[in-house]
C-alpha cells in the first residue's frame, strides 16, 4: 500500500524553481532516502509535501488521498509529520511542552509521552528545561519526539545530522533504526551518503530540482550514486524501483 | 552566450523631461502672488506645507523604515519656537525660519534614545513624545494653556505683502527641503538610505552606518516638520497648542504618503496634491471628511500598499526623477 | 494581541472607548446596568474583533511589518470620528448608572480611604490577567497560542491552525478591551476622542512592564499610575506629564541597562517554575 505518493510536483521558491516534475512513492513501513547536493531542492520538496510550501503543479497523496489543497495543519492531522531542517523547536517552551504540542494533530496511536521518552531516554532528565538550552542531540531527539507524538503515517526527516557531532548522529540513527523496525514510513533527507545508504530501502537522488536517480539501496554502487549526485551522467535511471 | 554591454546612468530622457517640467512649474509658481487671488495664494501656501509634511514623513517612514505617529511634536515645536522668538523681538519671518532649524536642537539628542526603539515601540514612543511636548509647551505662561497666543508682530505688515512673503517663504522652504532630500538620495548617503529601506541587515553587513543614517533622516524629518509648523503659524497667525500638536497632522501625513506612494520621492508629492484637492473639495464636511481619510488610508494600506505612484512604478517601470540608477543597454549602433 | 500576532493595534484604545459608549447606550436608553451590560457587550466586541481580524488585520500583517501600524491607525481615526459623529463632543460617564458604587469607598484609616471602584478594577485586572496566565501556561490551547506566537510556520507543521489561534487571541483581546472600557467609564469620563489617550496608557503600561509578560503589564500599569498620581500632586497638569515621564524613564533605563530589568527577573522566575 502506498503511504505517500508525489506526482509531477513543481515547487517554486520565490523566483527559483526548486523542484521540477518530481514523482515518487513510498510504501508502508519503507524508508526512502532523498539525497543530493545543497540547493538540489530537497528541503523545499519536503516542505511542499508537509504543506508548508504550496506547489505550483502536481499532487501529493497520503494513503491514497489527495491532500494538495490542504494547509500544513490539515496534513498533520492526516498523518504527515515533518522534522524540519534545523529542528525548529519552540525554544521559549520546555521539552515537555514541545512534546505535548505534538498532540495537536489529534491523532491517536501508539506514541505517547512515555513511549517517546523510552525511545529517547536522554530527554528524561531534561523534560522541564527550556528547549533553547538543549544540546544539539537533545534538540534533535525532541524534534523527532514532537513529530512522533502526532502518531504520523509518514515521518519526514530533514537533515538530521546537520550541526551534530558524529557520535551524536550515531545515537540519533540508532533510535531511528528502532523506529524503522517498528514499521514507521520514513522519508529521510540526508547529506551523509554513507548513512543514507545504510538505513534506506530506496534512494532518490535530486539534482537542480529533478530526480536523476531512483533505485533500491541494496546493490547500489557508490560510483553510480556519486555520478548522479554531481550530475556526471545526464538522464534519469530506473533500476528495481519500488512502486 | 553573448554578454550585453550596459552602461550605468542616472539621467534618462524621461527624467530630463520630468525635471524640466518641474523647473517650469516652479518658476510659474514663483510668480504666483502677482496673478493669484488672495484665497488662491493662501491655498497654495497650504499645499506647499502639505508637500513638505508628506515628503518629510515619507523620508522617515518610506526610506528609514521608521513609522512616526508623533511628527506633530516637531510641527508644534516649530510654531512654538517661532512664537517665542518673535516675542523676543526678532523679525517674524526670520523667527519662522530660525524656529524650524531650532527644532534640530531638540531632535538630535532625542534621536539617540528614540532610534534604539523598534517598529511599533518607536511609533508609540513618538506619540508619547508628541503628547509630552504638547503638555510641556502648555506650561509656558506665554502660551496660556490651550488659549494660545498669536504671532502679532506679523500684523506690522499689511495683508497683501504679508501674504506674498509667506507664500514665497513657503515655496522657498519647500524647494529647499525637497532639494536637500533629492541631493541626499543621490549621494552616497542616499544609496545607504535606499539600501536601508530594502534590507537593514544586508545594508549593515555592507558597511552602511544604519543608526547614523537614520539619525540624519530623523533630524531632517523633524526640521522639516518644524519649518512646516512655523509656516502654518504664519498663515494662521494664532498658535493654539491643540491645533498644532493634534494627532490629525499625523493622520494627514499617513494619508498623503500611503495614497501617494510610500518610499518614493514622487509619491509623497502626488499624495500631497491629492490630499490638497480632497481638502479643498470636502474639507468643509467636517467629521465625515476625517472618517473618509481614515477609511481611505485603511483601504490603501490593504489593497495598494505601495500607493498610487508605487503601483504606477511597478506597472509601467516609471521612474521620473533621477534618484536612482538605470541600466541602459548599449546597442551596437551607438558605439 | 501584540504577543501572538506581532501586530501593534493602534485602534486598541478607540475600541475600548467604543465598548464604553456601547455600555453607555445600553444604560442610557435601555436602563441596563453597566455590569449586566458587560455580558452583552463582551461577546459583541469579540465578534467585532473577529471581523476586524479576518477583514483587516490578517491582510495587513501579510503585507509587511509596517502596514498593520498604518492600517490600525487609520482604523482608530475612523472609529474615533464615527463615535464623534454619533455622540458629539460631550463627555460621558457610566458613573450615574452604578449608583453609589462610583464614589463609595472603604475607610481604612482616618486619612486613607480606598475607592470601591478602584479596588474592583484592580481585583478584576488581577483575576483577568491571572486567568490568562494560567490559560497560557497550563492548557494545551494556551500552549498552542504560545507556540503560534513564537513560530507560526512550525506551529502549522505540528497541526496548529494559526488562523484559529489568531482569532482566539483577538477574542481575548477584545474581551479585555471591553472590560477596560467599562472600567474607564465607571471610574472616569470619556468622549469620542478618548481612545488615543487610553491607547497611550495601555502601551506605556505594557512597555514599562516588558511586552513579553502578562504580570509585567500589571506591574507596568501600577508604575504608570504611580507616576501619574505623583505628577498630579506636583501640579494640576502633572497627571499626564508624570505618566509620560515615568514611561520614558523606565524605557530608557531598560535600554541602557540590558538584562537588569523587571521583565528579565520576572521571566527568570516564571521559567524555572514547572510550567
Amino acid at each position: 500500500m502506498t503511504t505517500l505518493a508525489v506526482e509531477h510536483l513543481d515547487v517554486r521558491h520565490g523566483q527559483l524553481q526548486a523542484a521540477r516534475d518530481v514523482s515518487f512513492a513510498v510504501g508502508s513501513g519503507e524508508t526512502l532516502a532523498l539525497v543530493g547536493a545543497n540547493g538540489a531542492g530537497k528541503t523545499t520538496l519536503l516542505r511542499a509535501i508537509a504543506g508548508a510550501h504550496l506547489p505550483v503543479a502536481g499532487r501529493v497523496l497520503i494513503g491514497g488521498e489527495d491532500v494538495t489543497a490542504l494547509p500544513a495543519h490539515g496534513r498533520a492531522a492526516l498523518g504527515i509529520a515533518l522534522v524540519p531542517e534545523g529542528r525548529r523547536l519552540f525554544v521559549e517552551m520546555t521539552v515537555e511542552e514541545n512534546l505535548l504540542l505534538g498532540r495537536m494533530t489529534g491523532r491517536r496511536g501508539e506514541w505517547t509521552l512515555e513511549r517517546v521518552l523510552a525511545t529517547f531516554p536522554n530527554l528524561k532528565p531534561r523534560l522541564k528545561s527550556r528547549a533553547g538550552t538543549l544540546s544539539g542531540g537533545e534538540q534533535q531527539a525532541t524534534a523527532i519526539g514532537r513529530a512522533l507524538m502526532g502518531n504520523p503515517q509518514v515521518l519526514l526527516l530533514d537533515e538530521l545530522s546537520l550541526g551534530l557531532s558524529p557520535l551524536v548522529v550515531d545515537r540519533v540513527y540508532e533510535s531511528l533504526t528502532t523506529l524503522m523496525r517498528s514499521g514507521t514510513t520514513i522519508v529521510l533527507v540526508e547529506q551523509d551518503l554513507g548513512r543514507a545508504l545504510s538505513v534506506a530501502d530506496t534512494v532518490v537522488c535530486m539534482l537542480e530540482g529533478r530526480i536523476v536517480l531512483e533505485s533500491a539501496a541494496a546493490g547500489l554502487s557508490r560510483e553510480r550514486i556519486t555520478e548522479a549526485y554531481f550530475g556526471l551522467r545526464a538522464g534519469r535511471e530506473q533500476q528495481g524501483a519500488v512502486p | 552566450m553573448s554578454a550585453m554591454a550596459v552602461s550605468v546612468e542616472r539621467w534618462t530622457t524621461r527624467s530630463r523631461v520630468a525635471v524640466g517640467v518641474v523647473i517650469v512649474v516652479l518658476i510659474v509658481l514663483a510668480f504666483g502672488p502677482l496673478f493669484l487671488t488672495a484665497g488662491q495664494a493662501d491655498r497654495l501656501t497650504a499645499l506647499f506645507v502639505y508637500v513638505i509634511l508628506a515628503a518629510m514623513w515619507n523620508a522617515l517612514a518610506g526610506f528609514g523604515g521608521l513609522i512616526s505617529v508623533g511628527q506633530q511634536a516637531f510641527f508644534g515645536l516649530g510654531a512654538y519656537f517661532a512664537v517665542r522668538l518673535a516675542d523676543a523681538g526678532i523679525n517674524p519671518f526670520l523667527a519662522l525660519f530660525v524656529a524650524g532649524l531650532a527644532v534640530a536642537i531638540v531632535a538630535v539628542p532625542l534621536s539617540y534614545p528614540m532610534l534604539r526603539l523598534r517598529g511599533g515601540e518607536f511609533a508609540i514612543g513618538t506619540w508619547v513624545v508628541a503628547e509630552l511636548t504638547h503638555l510641556l509647551v502648555n506650561l509656558d505662561t506665554l502660551v496660556r494653556g490651550e488659549t494660545g497666543t498669536s504671532l502679532i508682530s506679523l500684523n506690522t505688515y499689511d495683508a497683501p505683502a504679508r501674504r506674498a512673503y509667506i507664500y514665497w517663504l513657503a515655496l522657498a522652504v519647500m524647494i529647499a527641503l525637497l532639494g536637500v532630500l533629492f541631493a541626499l538620495l543621490r549621494s552616497r548617503t542616499g544609496a545607504a538610505i535606499q539600501a536601508l529601506r530594502d534590507d537593514e541587515v544586508a545594508a549593515a553587513s555592507l558597511g552602511v552606518r544604519v543608526v547614523g543614517t537614520k539619525r540624519i533622516l530623523f533630524t531632517l524629518a523633524a526640521v522639516g516638520a518644524g519649518l512646516a509648523g512655523a509656516l502654518w503659524l504664519a498663515t494662521a497667525i494664532t498658535f493654539q497648542p491643540k491645533t498644532f500638536f493634534g494627532v490629525q497632522w499625523t493622520a494627514y501625513m499617513v494619508f498623503m504618503v500611503l495614497v501617494g506612494g510610500i518610499g518614493t520621492f514622487e509619491g509623497a508629492i502626488l499624495g500631497a496634491v491629492i490630499f490638497f484637492l480632497l481638502e479643498t473639495w470636502f474639507g468643509a464636511t467636517g467629521v465625515w471628511y476625517l472618517i473618509g481619510l481614515g477609511a481611505t488610508a485603511v483601504l490603501f494600506s490593504l489593497m495598494l500598499p505601495r500607493g498610487l505612484w508605487g503601483a504606477a512604478e511597478d506597472r509601467w517601470s516609471l521612474r521620473l526623477l533621477p534618484v536612482g540608477y538605470q541600466l541602459k543597454p548599449r546597442t551596437a549602433s551607438k558605439e | 494581541m501584540f504577543q501572538v500576532m506581532r501586530i501593534i493595534n493602534l485602534a486598541h484604545g478607540s475600541l475600548a472607548v467604543l465598548a464604553a459608549f456601547a455600555l453607555f447606550v445600553l444604560a442610557d436608553r435601555y436602563g441596563i446596568s453597566p455590569f449586566l451590560g458587560i455580558l452583552i457587550v463582551l461577546p459583541a466586541m469579540a465578534v467585532v474583533g473577529w471581523v476586524l481580524q479576518v477583514v483587516v488585520l490578517e491582510r495587513a500583517s501579510r503585507a509587511g511589518r509596517l502596514v498593520p501600524i498604518l492600517a490600525t491607525f487609520g482604523l482608530s481615526i475612523v472609529i474615533d470620528n464615527l463615535l464623534f459623529q454619533q455622540f458629539g463632543a460631550n463627555t460621558r460617564s457610566l458613573a450615574p448608572y452604578i449608583g453609589d458604587l462610583s464614589y463609595d469607598s472603604w475607610q481604612i484609616t482616618d486619612d486613607i480611604s480606598v475607592g470601591k471602584i478602584a479596588v474592583l478594577t484592580l481585583v478584576t485586572a488581577v483575576v483577568v490577567l491571572g486567568t490568562i496566565q494560567i490559560f497560557l501556561s497550563f492548557t494545551q490551547l494556551g500552549r498552542a497560542v504560545r507556540a503560534t506566537a513564537e513560530d507560526p510556520d512550525t506551529a502549522g507543521l505540528v497541526g496548529i491552525d494559526a488562523r484559529r489561534i489568531n482569532a482566539l487571541a483577538t477574542a481575548i483581546a477584545m474581551a479585555s478591551v471591553t472590560l477596560a472600557g467599562a472600567a474607564l467609564g465607571m471610574r472616569a469620563t470619556f468622549d469620542a476622542y478618548a481612545g488615543g489617550t487610553q491607547l497611550l496608557f495601555a502601551f506605556e503600561a505594557a512597555v514599562i512592564g516588558g511586552a513579553g509578560s502578562v504580570w509585567g503589564t500589571l506591574f507596568g500599569g501600577i508604575v504608570l499610575a504611580l507616576g501619574q498620581s505623583i505628577g498630579a500632586t506636583i501640579a494640576p497638569q502633572g497627571f499626564l506629564i508624570g505618566g509620560h515621564v515615568a514611561f520614558f524613564l523606565v524605557l530608557f533605563a531598560r535600554l541602557a541597562i540590558p538584562g537588569s530589568n523587571f521583565r528579565a527577573f520576572l521571566a527568570g522566575a516564571l521559567r524555572s517554575r514547572p510550567a
